[in-house]
């Protein structure tokens, strides 16, 4: 049979994208009566199947999406050709929300906006604040606020790494993991009466101080957490299901890691030494003796390795605030910003008022405008503030990093297996409530 | 908790003697038993509240004593879908349509304020309540739960459940949303019900 | 780690010895020193730069809106600069009604450790369009989509300028506009009817997708099956 290829755009078979993005053309040939006919392909021992491309949805509800997030994917095969993320699922309106709140009343939300971190997102929004406001908070307040964040990134990556194993097909880890979070979560329940939502943090100060005996606890736990830690590594390092299911995927290149803006372990896997507590820092970080780590190649697997490193480091660093941690008060001592005590409020006149103020009206910052960057388990999670004079901000702009990590989601996972969609989706270590807002 | 142990022993009558043992028992007690004991949760955790639902799940509450440790992610296979977690209008056809892929009998237990009633998300996004999409039979407070309050809420299910009796056919009727505006309860209702209250009230003002 | 791998490392500059950075303390809140690129700016392109202000040692930078993608390229290229990381795109609008809307990107160079704010007014009875920064940085693809869909900024140059986080059909209009309710402009019941009369099956079709860019050029037949909503692939 003679054929003349001719190349006719048809959509819904394409086979891939060229350089451009646009999807490449099949090629097909006409008989000799001039119908169309699809190119006979080569003769091979296992004939290649050409046809449509499949699209698969995935989510919003299911269990290794982590969340209520939707991918939309077009496939080859099996290999991804296109992604399409959707989110918005879980847009609650915190942004619109924190316009009717005062500074202090906003705090509670910022638990439940990255809930994985809520102790993290509380020191951040209280920094941002406070810069707003400003005001210098004192040095014990600032310890216990290292240990706040360094305890959140620990229970953040404890449940990164539970739902990581969970989605190769490991469950071992899970179990042992979320016994340690447990641990975790007891203590901040001691210290502030909450497990998950703690509102641990005020403007200028903490809600609470450390109960008596509470040092003793966190040192336990610091001094037998890494052993657990150690045997999850041990479990999975060196594992071969485990390397074969995560080297080589979704790598990017410092580059592009920095241009698609990714922030946190998935920048720092790409090579890209770029932390916020080193080079923006805050807390008196720099103080701390603590190493970046940083990966290679960017794929599946240096995620995992410098988010497994990361934890050993906040283990030194929670040693290291554990030993420096200074007596002293915790709050600013400005009425004007912290709640006089209780008992102070109904016999004193001037602590009356402050607290009637503080309550009623809430405290009022000078007009201007703060961002103030953090280094949040899943990167660099900034508060914007502006003000207006008032009590209520004018603009609360939460940055959140896993919307910008997740937004490289379809340059990950293209020309991978749909299988390793699951595993780049995981190391991204996603948390909806922070990207939908 | 109130938790009715001894009609076990009233309704179960086991043979000792002889070889051949035998139970006798009322047909309702013994369906109801099973199912309340294997109750297959399809977990719909969005936010905050699916986190502590992990826990409860995990290695320290241990949701296998119930037996609910079978997960069950396809809708298909599930009987009680536990909500945990704010729902957005976005999601809420998302939620309805996997409460009609589930098959009857099934129940539904609605995990946190935001869930029960929209919580303090007060505004333009939330569902005030995912009772204005789909029946719920369990509420569990709090933002989020203590995996305790959970599985209270977990058992208060099951003595539900054990008190059913399959001559109520009305039980099993799949309550099918008005056509016009799919809605399950009149529009008046769910404003009413979705009116702020408490302190709300006076936090809907910017500025000042 | 094999010998030849470099990580790169941020405050790292060619030639420049940047000091180690430390936490800011006793923040002055109007006279801090301003980043040194503001002047720069101010010297490369004059009368775009249209204001300068400096609170709580954080830079904000007014310029033209017409020249945005310009400055921010410069910013990104030059060797004295190196703005590489888009760390935010946002806007503001004021309670005053008056008060333009300020469109806002946060950027961050990593090899000198800076960051700069800049700024550009949208008037109120103008149109509201700002030049898209996302042929330079990539992470401001989803972050000017989110700016649209919360304030109906349009980003000209972006790809898919598409609602991001409310769904395609919502009414409403903008959430955080100023105008807008803190409850949405419609009664409950009435935001969750509009919400339940969407089919979400029909949201799985290739349309949607817009991976038919020449979604016109296809035969009369393939599409008016599309837009029935047929699901590709099953």
């Amino acid at each position: 049979m003679a054929t003349k290829t001719r190349t006719v755009e048809v959509e819904l078979s394409t086979t891939g994208l060229d350089a451009q993005g646009r999807p490449q053309r099949v090629p097909l040939a006409t008989d000799e009566a001039g119908n169309l006919v699809p190119l006979t392909p080569a003769p091979a021992v296992e004939p290649e199947l050409e046809g449509e491309h499949m699209l698969i949805n995935i989510g919003p509800q299911h269990p290794a999406t982590h969340g209520v997030l939707r991918l939309v994917l077009e496939l080859d095969g099996e290999t991804v050709v296109r992604c399409v993320p959707h989110i918005g699922y879980l847009h609650c309106g915190f942004e619109k929300i924190g316009e009717y709140r005062q500074y202090n009343q906003i705090i509670p939300w910022t638990d439940r906006e990255d809930y994985l971190n809520s102790p993290g997102n509380n020191v951040a929004f209280a920094l941002g604040a406070e810069r707003l406001f400003g005001v210098e908070i004192t040095e014990r307040c600032k310890v216990l606020r290292v240990i706040a964040m360094e305890l959140s990134r620990l229970i953040s990556h404890c449940v990164w790494l539970g739902t990581f194993c969970i989605d190769i097909g490991a469950f071992t880890p899970f179990l042992w993991i979320f016994q340690q979070r447990e641990r975790v979560y007891t203590m901040l329940e001691s210290w502030i009466g909450a497990r998950l939502t703690t509102t641990l943090t005020r403007v200028g100060g903490m809600g609470a101080d450390i109960p008596d005996g509470w040092t003793e606890d966190l040192a336990n736990f610091v001094r037998t957490f890494p052993k657990v830690l150690e045997e999850c590594s041990t479990m999975l390092t060196k594992n071969a299901i485990w390397v074969g299911r995560t080297v080589g995927l979704g790598a990017m290149s410092a580059e592009e890691a920095v241009n698609y803006g990714l922030s946190g372990p998935m920048l720092r896997a790409s090579g890209v030494a770029y932390d916020v507590r080193k080079d923006f820092p805050y807390l008196d970080y720099e103080t701390y003796d603590f190493d970046v780590p940083v990966g290679q190649t960017g794929d599946v697997y240096d995620r995992y390795l410098v988010r497994m490193e990361e934890m050993r480091q906040s283990i030194r660093i929670l040693e290291q605030a554990l030993k420096r941690l200074p007596d002293g008060p915790v709050n600013v001592d400005d009425h004007r910003l912290i709640l006089p005590p209780k008992s102070k409020a109904t016999s004193d006149m001037e602590s009356m008022i402050h607290h009637f103020k503080q309550v009623m009206e809430g405290p009022r910052p000078p007009i201007g405008e703060a961002y103030v960057a953090v280094e949040s388990p899943k990167g660099e999670k900034g508060y914007y503030m502006v003000s207006d004079g008032t009590s209520k901000p004018v603009r609360w702009r939460i940055r959140p990093p896993s919307f910008v990590n997740l937004s490289a989601i379809p340059k990950m996972v293209e020309g991978h297996l749909l299988s390793d969609v699951i595993a780049i989706n995981a190391s991204i270590d996603i948390v909806m409530g922070e990207i939908d807002r | 908790m109130g938790l009715d142990t001894r009609r076990v022993e009233t309704n179960v009558d086991v043979g000792s003697a002889g070889s051949e043992s035998w139970v006798t028992t009322k047909l309702d007690f013994l369906v109801n038993w099973g199912r309340a004991n294997s109750l297959w949760p399809m977990p719909f955790g969005t936010a905050c509240c699916a986190i502590e639902f992990m826990a409860t799940a995990a290695s320290k509450f241990d949701l296998a004593r119930f037996g609910m440790e079978r997960m069950s992610f396809s809708p298909r296979q599930a009987d009680v879908l536990i909500c945990a977690g704010r729902v957005p209008f976005k999601l809420a056809p998302v939620l309805r349509r996997i409460w009609q892929q589930m098959p009857q009998p099934k129940w539904c237990i609605s995990m946190g304020a935001c869930a029960s009633s929209g919580g303090m998300f007060d505004n333009y996004a939330v569902v005030q309540g995912i009772d204005t999409i789909i029946p719920v039979d369990v509420y569990v407070p709090g933002c989020p739960p203590r995996p305790e309050g959970l599985m209270y809420g977990i058992m208060m299910l099951q003595e539900k459940v054990k008190k059913e009796r399959m001559a109520d056919k009305s039980l099993r009727n799949e309550m099918e949303p008005d056509p016009r505006s799919q809605l399950y309860i009149p529009p008046p209702l769910i404003d009413e019900v979705s009116e702020p209250f408490g302190n709300s009230v006076h936090q809907t003002r910017s500025g000042l | 780690m094999s010998e030849s791998f470099l990580p790169v490392l941020a405050g790292h500059a060619e030639g420049t010895e940047v000091a180690a950075p430390s936490t800011p303390r006793n923040i002055p809140y109007r006279d801090g020193t301003p980043n040194p690129s503001a002047e720069a700016l101010r010297a490369r392109f004059g009368e775009a730069v249209q204001r300068v202000d400096v609170v709580w040692d954080e830079t904000t930078v007014f310029v033209d809106r017409a020249r945005v993608a310009e400055i921010v390229q410069w910013l990104h290229d030059d060797p004295s600069q190196r703005y590489d990381y888009l760390s935010d795109v946002t806007a503001v609008e004021y309670r005053d009604v008056d008060r333009p809307i300020e469109v806002v990107w946060h950027l961050r160079s990593l090899p000198y450790r800076r960051f700069l704010r800049l700024k550009t007014l949208l008037y109120k009875g103008q149109p509201l369009v700002v030049p898209s920064v996302w042929a330079i940085y990539k992470s401001a693809d989803w972050m000017e989509r989110e700016c649209y869909d919360m304030f109906g900024i349009r980003f000209d140059g972006h790809p898919d300028l598409r609602r991001i986080l409310m769904w395609e059909q919502y009414k409403e209009g903008f959430p955080l506009r100023k105008d807008f309710p803190l409850r949405g402009r419609f009664s409950r019941s009435e935001q969750l009817r509009q919400i339940l009369a969407l089919n979400p099956e029909a949201k799985y079709s290739m349309e949607e997708l817009s991976v038919l860019d020449a979604f016109d050029e296809l035969s009369l037949e393939q599409r008016q099956r599309l837009r029935a909503g047929e699901k590709v692939g099953e």
